[in-house]
């Protein structure tokens, strides 16, 4: 598998260390109440199909991305700087 | 007074010729990380040229010549490799002294990127990482840099605590590559 870095360019997956779903972009407010705390922490859809993740380029320019996959083809349709992914 | 002298990394190896490729220990002098504060990183350009003759290299790119470069190393980060850092850098970008940090080799010869290919996962041949072009990424198990110092000669960066495992992989591959004949 090959990750589009927007930094290095397509670099190999053994460069890039994974994180999970992109769940951090999406942190509730402090005073957003239990249950939306609830389901940043606990709930995940786990739908098949595409997908947000964070991968960070450990080995190459050290940037935090947002990639997009999705998880039953594999298919990489992108990625992105995670300081560029609007919140 | 007793004169104490730097021991290198590989502890002044002499060259090492495999075949066509010859590796090197060097000394690229003194090491300064350069992080540009925030939206300063033009200032900085004309500030590095003014005072070190080469302009902030972009992301994948090195500046400079032998004996004084800059070379990118990461997100927001370049390695001054050389003269000691000129004190006007201070306004743009926090410097940090890494000349004892880094272990560095120089490999050339013809076949030199042959050794290379078995081990960075990144296309190092001429067409595509021409003189000037740096990349950041893996040599074998370690987080390296690769710089390309001309057509056939690489300057690679490893951590200094892993200098011997350097030189151990790096002549693994060259004599693999000198056995294909």
């Amino acid at each position: 598998m090959r990750l589009p870095c927007p930094i290095c360019g397509e670099r190999d997956h053994r460069e890039f260390y994974y994180q999970g779903a992109d769940v951090m972009l999406h942190r509730p407010d402090p005073d957003a109440g239990e249950a939306a705390w609830d389901d940043y922490l606990y709930l995940r859809a786990n739908v098949p199909g595409d997908h947000h993740e964070l991968w960070s380029h450990d080995a190459g320019c050290g940037a935090w991305l947002r990639v997009s996959r999705n998880t039953v083809t594999h298919e990489v349709t992108g990625a992105e700087l995670a300081t560029e992914v609007k919140r | 007074m007793v004169e104490l002298r730097a021991q290198t990394p590989l502890d002044d190896m002499a060259p090492m010729t495999i075949g066509t490729v010859t590796l090197a220990e060097v000394d690229l002098g003194v090491l300064t990380s350069i992080a540009p504060y925030k939206g300063q990183g033009k200032a900085l350009s004309e500030a590095l040229k003014a005072a070190h003759g080469m302009a902030l290299p972009g992301p994948n790119r090195a500046t400079g010549k032998e004996g004084a470069r800059a070379i990118w190393f990461g997100r927001e980060m370049v390695m001054l490799a050389g003269p000691e850092p000129d004190a006007a850098l201070n306004a743009y970008a926090a410097l940090t002294l890494q000349s004892d940090a880094w272990t560095a080799v120089q490999l050339s010869g013809d076949g030199a990127e042959d050794v290379l290919a078995r081990m960075v996962p990144v296309d190092l041949r001429a067409a595509s990482f021409k003189r000037g072009h740096t990349a950041r990424s893996l040599v074998q198990h370690m987080n390296g840099s690769i710089t390309r110092t001309g057509p056939q000669s690489f300057v690679v960066m490893v951590f200094r605590s892993m200098a011997r495992t350097l030189l151990h992989d790096l002549q693994r591959a060259m004599e693999s590559v000198a056995a294909r004949g």
